[in-house]
């Protein structure tokens, strides 16, 4: 039993990450119809920025806090994502309004392929670390109700909270603010929002931007853990599978995708990855993707699909 | 002026329904055709052969097969790398478990096998369509990529993971050179390009169009979509089954699941989108493009480097590369979203009027 839910608790917290990846995905799809495969560069490219930053910082302005050194390398991360999002707004979307989706998706690997490209250019391409002075120890909880307890990462907690946090962030964005009210109403009916007075142009930047800041914190978690080095781009791959099981539109539905793939990715590799001889986690969360697929079409949490003639 | 039409009478009903109207594109053809097969072999040395020509024709060949799904037919797979993987350990296992399989029989079957493949992982395009399907399709590529490294059966046991084909020959032709090897290569593009410019243009490549262009008013007109998507998968993943093991074959000659992950598919979605979407001149151009891009950039660069009288170290050039290559893709979307085929066919259109201007 215990090892069963510190296997479940293993997941969720990989799920988190996933799901912090799928909601990037999630905003640009909604706000501009454009399948961002660039997310996972974004991811990289922001933790990069971070890592070395918060090293060179110290370095040149001759300060000792950590704190101080992550908080500024985390806004300089943050600022070059905004650059970033305004450049692709400005060199790439404006220029592709109205193609079909397929030839977005490809010029979003262009993309991926330049950013992988000037992040490993910029900030080398060893693998970096970031200390955001999350503790490491493990600890046991739930000793009293049954025997042995369970093990839990600390790291894991914090990042669960970190995510957590941001998600609630982002709910208050889009429900408080003009800006977010501006986002949920060009996500829903790109037509009538123009006709309104929504700028397209400005929304498209603000929603990069906004999964800009989810990739940044999806780095900055996964290089706390991992390191920060190229193989953070495969979280993108990933991300694929939560989306389409909780929907292409529907941000509830990356989150609760994102945990649903990151526990049974964990449980079947567990317990049924040991029959077909290993590493089997890499394609089940697909396999399981697709079988909701052949049931619900538009995923878990996504708007019906209606074909209109 | 001398490309047109005019004065080029179509007699009979087989006259009208030739690949090329026009006789000064027969003859063309013809000509490149022979140019290819009688000139080239003679004109190059082998570095050209193994790094330019033959990966440009297996991608030519394995582009046409991903043009007939996602360029007529409109179902986008990324997963084409997967069908790949599936014909090269197939062919390579019916060439190494039963004695004396003749190679083109073996290279056949492999396809065939990509085939069965192809459409099992193509049912989910019955129930969804556009980017979801995309995503369905790397379910495919990720369970080929865990299958052909941790099945051993695929490998034939081989303890390191990695598969070698010895000795090719075809009825008594040792194919050894890089040479014999593009020659060999080529007879094989030349016939698929042929049979699958004739599949589009017939019925069937009607039937997949029509459904790519609105698959409900395809299906009210009495086009089963269930037949016409699988059979786009069923021939898509055949040609570009055969395409994977002839690179394994030839190209590679010993290869590991590596060869065929994810970035071959995006490669190959690359080269459809940059020669032409629904085109099977524009495969050809894509693969061209895709496979002489890196290597100029590669002796371009340090070039440019010298000339400025810095030295460019390996890490650099290769990230510069991605860089470059990423932003002349978007670059290239921008400009002309229809691909290198529309340029040609513009090309052709102002030829035909030249030298006037209407």
């Amino acid at each position: 039993m215990g090892f069963f839910l510190e296997t479940v608790f293993g997941g969720l917290m990989a799920g988190v990450l996933y799901s912090l990846v799928a909601l990037g995905f999630v905003l640009i799809f909604k706000a501009s119809g454009v399948f961002n495969f660039a997310q996972g560069a974004m991811v990289l490219f922001a933790a990069l920025a971070m890592a070395r930053f918060s090293q060179w910082l110290p370095m040149w302005l001759g300060f000792e806090s950590k704190w101080l050194a992550n908080i500024l390398a985390f806004a300089i991360a943050a600022a070059l994502m905004f650059a970033f999002a305004w450049l692709v707004e400005r060199l790439v979307l404006r220029h592709l309004v109205n193609q079909e989706g397929v030839t977005l998706l490809m010029a979003t690997l262009g993309i991926t392929y330049f950013l992988d490209g000037l992040g490993q250019t910029i900030f080398g391409s060893a693998v970096y670390k970031i200390d955001i002075g999350m503790p490491k120890q493990p600890i046991f909880v739930f000793d009293s109700v049954f025997q042995g307890g369970l093990l839990i990462n600390q790291e894991d907690l914090y990042a669960a909270l970190i995510a957590a946090a941001l998600v609630a962030a982002l709910t208050i964005f889009f429900q408080k603010t003009t800006t977010g009210r501006a986002l949920r109403a060009v996500a829903d009916d790109h037509q009538a929002a123009q006709s309104i007075g929504i700028s397209l142009q400005r929304m498209w930047v603000v929603v990069w931007f906004v999964a800009g800041i989810t990739a940044l914190v999806a780095g900055m978690i996964w290089g706390s853990k991992i390191g920060v080095q190229f193989s953070l781009t495969t979280v993108a791959l990933k991300a694929l599978p939560v989306i389409i099981l909780g929907g292409l539109t529907s941000v509830p539905g990356a989150i609760v995708g994102g945990l649903i793939i990151g526990v049974g990715e964990k449980l079947s590799e567990v317990y049924l990855g040991p029959f077909f001889g290993g590493g089997i986690e890499i394609w089940f969360s697909y396999v399981l993707a697709l079988i909701v697929l052949l049931v619900r079409p538009q995923g878990l949490f996504g708007e019906k699909i209606i074909d209109r003639v | 002026m001398i490309y047109r039409e005019n004065g080029q009478f179509k007699v009979a009903y087989r006259d009208d329904q030739q690949i090329f109207p026009i006789a000064q594109d027969r003859w063309f053809v013809l000509a490149l055709l022979a140019f290819a097969f009688l000139v080239v072999p003679f004109l190059f040395d082998d570095y050209v052969y193994k790094a330019i020509l033959i990966p440009f024709l297996v991608l030519a060949l394995a582009a046409i097969g991903v043009n007939i799904l996602v360029g007529y037919c409109g179902q986008i797979s990324l997963g084409s790398g997967a069908f790949m993987a599936v014909g090269a350990y197939m062919a390579y296992n019916m060439f190494v478990r039963f004695d004396g399989m003749p190679l083109i029989a073996a290279l056949l079957l492999g396809g065939g096998f990509a085939t069965l493949v192809g459409i099992v992982f193509g049912i989910p395009s019955l129930r969804v369509k556009g980017l979801y399907l995309a995503v369905a399709t790397l379910a495919a590529q990720f369970f080929c990529d865990w299958a052909f490294s941790r099945i051993p059966w695929f490998t034939n046991n081989s303890s390191s993971g990695s598969v070698a084909v010895g000795r090719l020959e075809v009825m008594g032709w040792h194919i050894n050179t890089p040479v014999e090897k593009y020659l060999f290569c080529l007879s094989f593009v030349v016939v698929f390009a042929l049979l699958a410019k004739n599949l589009v243009r017939g019925a069937i490549g009607r039937q997949w169009m029509a459904i790519r262009d609105m698959d409900v008013a395809a299906a009210v007109i009495g086009i089963r979509p269930t037949y016409a998507k699988l059979s786009a998968f069923a021939v898509s993943s055949f040609i570009v089954g055969v395409a994977g093991a002839l690179w394994g074959f030839v190209h590679l000659g010993s290869w590991e699941p590596l060869a065929f992950s994810i970035d071959r598919s995006f490669q190959l979605l690359f080269i459809v989108i940059i020669g032409g979407l629904g085109s099977i001149m524009g495969s050809l151009f894509g693969a061209a493009f895709i496979v002489i891009l890196p290597i100029f950039l590669n002796q371009f660069l340090p070039f440019l480097g010298s000339l400025f009288g810095v030295t460019i170290s390996t890490a650099l050039i290769s990230h510069t590369e991605y860089m470059i290559f990423g932003a002349l893709i978007v670059w290239f979307l921008i400009a002309e979203p229809h691909g290198l085929a529309r340029l040609w066919s513009i090309g052709k259109q102002k030829l035909r009027l030249w030298p006037f201007p209407h």
